[in-house]
This record gives C-alpha cells, structure tokens and sequence, in this order.
C-alpha cells in the first residue's frame, strides 16, 4: 500500500477542514475555557459532526457507522488538530466505541453503537489509575457477585469522564497490578451507584475526570469480553488510541509550525525580518524536516491498523514516540520564536503548547513508547 | 506494438548475452566497498584481473557499461524500459558492475548536454569504453562550501590555456587520467561569471598529485596541483567564463547518484541490540542496561522515520502528485543518522571500540573505529549538513536572505 493519502481521504479532509474553520476554531476553544463550560464541549455542535458521519467512523455500516477505517479517524483527528477542537471524538468514538466494536458481543454492539454513531451517547473509557499510562497497573478490582459483578477503587484522568453516559471501566479479576492477566473491562453507566465523578480541568481547556468506584454493582451484561482476558482488547484499544491521538497531535504540530514560520517572516528587528537571522533559520529547518518524519510514521501506523499488520503494534509505537518528541519541539521553538507576545494568552500558539503537552502525556508518552519498541524488538 | 512481447525478447537476449559473457567471477554479492572496475589508463579492474578486463570489454562492445546513453558515443542506445530490463538482468546473476567512474555518474551526462560534437565524440567515448578514468577538480583550500570563491587560474594562451593552482579532495586522482576541473577565466569578472569549464589531461609534467590521509585512515581523497599545466582550446566545455551553470549541473548529477548508493544494499553486519547483548550484556532476554536500550530504541525510531519518509516520497512521486518538500532533507538526515549509528556502536563496544590496528582486535572492532571516523566527514562532503539547512530554509521554507 503507497504511503500517501488516497484521492477519497483528501476529500474527506477537504470537507472536515472545511467545517472546523467555520465551526470550530482555535477560538470557539477560547470560548469553551472561559466561559468554564460544563461539558468542555459544544454537544449541538458534536450533533452536527455526527450528521456528517464521524461519530461512526470506523463502524460498521450496520451499527450506523460509516464503514471506513482508523487511517480516516485520524484524518479527522488530523483536522481537528489544527484548530484544537474541543469534541468527544477521542472519549467517544476513539475509546469508547472502539472497545465496544474491538471486545463487545452483538448485543453490546447492538444497544451502544447506533446512538453513539447517531451522536446521542457520549462514552468514554476509565483505564489509568496513576499519573501516567499503565495498562496493565490496575488496583481496581472487580469480585464476582451473585451473577454479576462488584467494583471497587479509582481511576484517574478519565477523558470526558464527568459528562459521559457510559464507561468502560478495566478492573483486576486477579493477578497483581502489571500483571497483563487477570483484567477485565466493564461497561459501567455514568450514574451508577457507588460511581463519583470529579471533573479535572486541564491546562488545554479540556476535561478530565476522576472516578471513584465504592462497591459499583454491575448486572454480568456489563462484562465487555471474557474476565483475565481484558488485555487482549486494551492492546488493540491504545494503538488505535494512540495511533489517533498522534494524528491530532500533527495537526497541532503543523499549524504550530506554519504560524511560526510565518511569524519569523513578518517580524522585524533591528531593520530585517527575524527569518533572516541564520540560527533561526536553521532551527526553523530542523523543525520542518521532524514534521516531515512525523507525516510519514502517523500514516504508517494507521494504514498498519486498518491493514491488520503484524508490525502494527511496532508501527504505532513509532509514531507515538516520534510525534511526542516532535511536539516538544515544535511547542517549545514556536513559544521561544513568538518572543514576549508567545507567552501571552491573547496569542494562540501558547494554546498549542498546552495542549501538545496534555496529548504527549496522552495514551503513553515517548518513553514509553520507546520502551515498547524496544520490548516488541526483542531487546 | 506490442511492448511487453518485445521487452520479453530483449530479456532473452541480455540473458543470454550475460551467460556467455559474465564470468562467474564477476558474480556474487555486491560490496560496495571493494575495488571496482574502474577502468582506464592504469587499467584497475576487480579481481581476478583477467576476468575483470573481460567482463568490462564485452559490456563495453555492447555499449552497456553506459547503457542509455546514445549509440554514436559508444553508449547502448537503451530506452528507459530497456534499460530497466538490463538492470534486472544483472541484479538477477548479482553481477559486479562492468565499470565504475565519475565520468558515468557525473561527467558523461553533463558532456551529453553541454558538450560539442568533437568532445562527445572523444570524451563520452573514452567514458564508455572505460578507457579513460576522470576525477572531478572542483573544491580548493579555499573554496569548499564556497565553491564559486574558486581561485584556479586559467589563462589564455592564444593556442592553448595555462593552468595554475590547486584542487582539494579530487578522489582518486593519483588513479585518474583527465580532470575535468573548475578554473577563474576571469579574475575581473564577478565571481560567478569568470569561471569556465576545462578538461585537463593529467599526463603532463604541469599536473602532480598528493594522497591525503583522513582520521580514518587512508582515503581515497587526493591534492591536485597545477604548475604552468596545459588545457587544450578544444576541451573547453561551454563558453568561456559561463562555466558555472555547467558546473551546477553536473552537482545535480552528482546528488542523484550519491543518492543511488545510498539505496544500495549495505553489507549485513550486527544490529546495535545484538551488539549491545553481545558487549552489555543480557538480563531475562533484554539488554541488561536500560540507558543504552533506550538509545538504541531512539535511534531505531528515529531511522524508522527516515525510511518511512523516503518511501512516502517515493510513493508521491509516482502517484504524480506534486512533489513534496521532503526530498530536500534526506541528504542532511540521512548523514546525521549515520553518524548517530557509528557512535552508538563505539559506545557498545566501549574500548575495544578504540583501538587502531593489530593486536588484541576483533577486526570487526577495528572496521567499528574506522567507519566511525570516516563518517564524520559525511556531514561534511558533498555540501555540508549547515548548506543543507541554508538550502532547506531558503527554498523550502522560503525564509528570506
């Protein structure tokens, strides 16, 4: 398969740029902060990209979905990118719905995913319980009750978490917090007993919640896959996680980057353009060769995904650590490169660090992802 | 027409051809680091030397040493199909190439474009037969990435130019029999209108040249200096004084095959993590020292990237689509890269990676040290990692002067 978008791919990036300069822009964020919206999000807005198709991405037409793949999710996770959208994208249809469709029975299928590709249910995942991604460190343990199935403990950091309808929650059925056995998913309601919610309000202007789980009474419809085997689902779950949220985060990149540009071009000091100085230009040039490593590892990794290729688990890694470092980058020299107006909060590229930094801290960062590789390598 | 019928022929033909005339000494794996055929006055040719003679001089016949160029200066006449056709056929039987020059990848071209009747005749003959090896005159002391600064003097002498001054890094030189060279016709003129291009036979008392050993040891790289040596009218290539454009023309040649070897297969050595178990040692299957594993980690992503934006560019290519900017970084990342690779394999092998020669040294340790040292120059030749960056700044990203 070349590496290079297809004709109907950039259609579709045509269109959802299209929306989001008109719909979403870096200052309908602006709005969604200050105003300390509740939901973090505009859900009329969010209707509105369900008409157009993209809470069903990657689902089957039969569930409501458009039928297409990850590689035109993270297009439009691309896109979105650019302007900072607020949307539930990544809570809903990246986690959520996705571990619906990876783990769920047709029943599961069948109830959760025509509203959720209808835009009429918000779904999010709980999976992390300390400051950064660990799969498999899980404390929150689920004990067989009657038929059903008894939760308690917190996770943290939960996408969305204090507006979702439902959650999927990972839970240990045994084993010891690392161990990949012994988990197990479970889809929880969003106002279900013994569930407290506390919304995080993050320094991107998005939202996060903690979530507290004290004796959560779940009927055994709940259990997403089989118990202790809850991993075999996580695994698939992030790369696609992180597969998309590296193609946000390039589209944050890129726009970071050509605002930048633009800036050493119009700025002038001491009679000349900043651009001219030979440092910046060289900065400037090393930059633009990271976006352009950047390009090709995100759409390695998701064709890898909607390929089923056995390096999809290497290739994800790839882009995940490669676009963390490049986000780094691109978020510090655009700060540095505005001068005094890049640390005020009227200009926007201060927004781009913030959220680069919350995406980089996102469904494993470079180290992580670099030790996964190493791991998957066999070293 | 039927193509496909008469490109099966063809292959039929070449395979044939091939069979009588490729000796199977000529045959087996690549290694770019071997002594090639190069032809020439001093007749070097690989190993066994009659072999290689033989091998040369049947390619040579059929005009296959230059295979697309045209028929009338001694090249083969083939069309890009054929010729892609002919190029499968030899990496089929993994044949060594019949003859390498600078005058194949660099000059030849640039004469089939700018040069005169007579020199195509003489000069792109003499390249195709391999009966004349050439070296590229181009930087001097004082002139390296400021190549147009060049100070070599030319003067007119009525019948003749008289040559005096000095190039640096002409590889090969000691080997070579004409330099095709880089001269101020003009020292009046501005600096990028009083330079012309000459064709010097280095056969004369007026042309000596000096090897020049590197950190790594010795290098093919070679001083040329001109006392009062002669150039003949004839060999000018282009108008007096206008030499610059061809000078410019003939890098672009010089870019892509630098490109082309870069493509071809390396020969296989050790990965820097089985290097890294063999000399740091192994813990449960992994790498017993977390630091360097995440070092070599990085690097492994780092090239992933690389290699993943270089098929993508490719992929664009041939899809039509307009072509992207990103061509333009790879002779930058790709050096830089190396470099990376070379030290991460010295830090593996800690001192052993050190030593200089004989005893108490794998000689695979001692290529380590070596290759290491050599690649520093990598940033360095064929326009330097900073020219890279200027290039990329001012025509890519448009920054300006």
């Amino acid at each position: 398969m070349a590496l290079i978008w297809t004709e109907d791919q950039e259609l579709l990036r045509e269109v959802a740029r299209g929306f989001l300069d008109e719909n979403a822009p870096v200052s309908e964020l602006r709005r969604l902060r200050d105003d300390v919206d509740p939901d973090g999000f505009s859900r009329p807005l969010w209707k509105e990209m369900a008409e157009l198709g993209w809470a069903g991405i990657p689902f089957d037409e039969a569930y409501g979905g458009a039928g297409l793949g990850y590689t035109e999710l993270g297009l439009v996770f691309q896109e979105c990118g650019r302007t900072l959208a607020a949307t539930p994208l990544a809570g809903s249809v990246l986690l959520g719905g996705s571990a619906i469709a990876l783990g769920g029975d047709d029943t599961q299928r069948e109830a959760i995913l025509p509203p959720l590709c209808a835009g009429d249910r918000l779904l999010t995942a709980a999976l992390q319980e300390g400051a950064h991604h660990a799969p498999y460190r899980v404390s929150t343990r689920a004990d067989p009750d009657g038929d059903g199935w008894t939760l308690n403990g917190r996770k943290t950091f939960v996408i969305d978490g204090h507006v979702a309808d439902q959650i999927i929650i990972s839970a240990r059925v045994s084993g010891e917090p690392g161990d990949r056995d012994g988990l197990a998913l479970f889809i929880v309601d969003g106002d279900a007993g013994g569930l407290t919610r506390s919304r995080r309000i993050m320094v991107d202007g998005r939202n996060t919640a903690e979530l507290t789980l004290d004796d959560v009474r779940l009927p055994k419809e709940a259990l997403l896959g089989t118990p202790g085997r809850g991993a075999d689902i996580l695994d698939p779950l992030f790369d696609r996680a992180a597969a998309c949220m590296a193609a946000e985060m390039l589209g944050g990149i890129e726009t970071a980057f050509d605002k930048t540009l633009e800036y050493l071009k119009v700025r002038e000091q001491f009679g000349v353009p900043i651009g001219s100085f030979q440092a910046l230009k060289h900065r400037a040039a090393k930059m633009f060769i990271e976006v352009e490593l950047s390009k090709s590892v995100v759409l390695e990794a998701l064709q890898s995904i909607d390929d089923s290729r056995a390096e999809t688990a290497r290739n994800v890694s790839v882009a995940k650590a490669k676009v963390s470092q490049t986000a780094a980058l691109v978020s510090n020299e655009g700060v540095q490169m505005h001068g005094g107006i890049g640390v005020t909060d009227e200009e926007d590229i201060g927004l781009y660090l913030k959220r680069a930094r919350v995406q980089q801290r996102t469904f494993g960062d470079e180290e992580f992802h670099r030790e996964r590789f190493a791991s998957l390598a066999g070293y | 027409m039927n193509d496909s019928n008469d490109r099966e022929t063809f292959r039929g033909e070449v395979r044939e051809f091939l069979e009588t005339h490729c000796p199977a000494t000529m045959r087996g794996a690549t290694d770019p680091l071997s002594t090639a055929n190069w032809g020439g006055r001093q007749r070097e040719f690989l190993e066994p030397l009659e072999d290689g003679e033989r091998w040369l001089n049947a390619m040579a016949e059929r005009g296959w040493t230059v295979p697309t160029w045209p028929k009338e200066y001694g090249g083969g006449g083939l069309d890009a199909d054929q010729a892609r056709v002919l190029a499968q056929e030899l990496q089929r039987i993994e044949a060594k190439p019949a003859l390498t020059n600078l005058g194949i990848t660099m000059l030849g071209p640039t004469l089939l474009e700018y040069g005169t009747e007579t020199q195509k005749q003489e000069h792109v003959r003499g390249i195709a037969e391999g009966k004349i090896r050439w070296c590229q005159g181009y930087s001097e002391p004082g002139a390296g990435s400021d190549l147009a600064s060049l100070q070599t003097r030319c003067e007119d002498m009525g019948d003749h130019f008289r040559i005096n001054g000095q190039k640096i890094w002409t590889s090969y030189a000691d080997k070579s029999d004409w330099i095709f060279c880089l001269v101020r016709s003009d020292p009046e003129a501005s600096k990028h209108e009083g330079i012309s291009f000459v064709l010097i036979d280095m056969d004369q008392p007026g042309v000596t040249t000096s090897p020049i050993k590197l950190i790594s040891g010795s290098s093919p790289f070679c001083q040329t200096f001109f006392e009062d040596a002669r150039a003949e009218k004839k060999d000018l290539v282009g108008p007096l004084n206008g030499g610059w454009t061809i000078a410019k023309r003939l890098l672009q040649f010089e870019r892509q095959s630098i490109g082309g070897m870069n493509s071809a297969r390396a020969p296989k050595r050790a990965t820097l993590d089985e290097l890294a178990k063999e000399h740091a040692g192994e813990a449960s299957g992994r790498i017993a020292d977390a630091a360097l594993r995440a070092k070599i980690a990085a690097f492994e992503i780092e090239a992933q990237a690389l290699s993943s934006t270089m098929r993508r560019t490719a992929d664009e290519a041939r899809s039509g689509n307009a072509v992207g900017t990103a061509s333009s970084i790879f002779k930058y990342m790709s050096t830089e890269s190396n470099k990376t690779r070379q030290e991460l394999r010295l830090e593996i092998m800690g001192l052993y990676g050190l030593g200089w020669e004989g005893e108490g040294f794998a000689a695979d340790e001692l290529q380590t040290t070596r290759d290491w040292l050599r690649s520093k120059a990598n940033s360095i030749e064929g326009g330097t990692s900073e020219v890279q960056l200027n290039i990329i700044a001012k025509r890519v990203l448009g920054l300006p002067d």
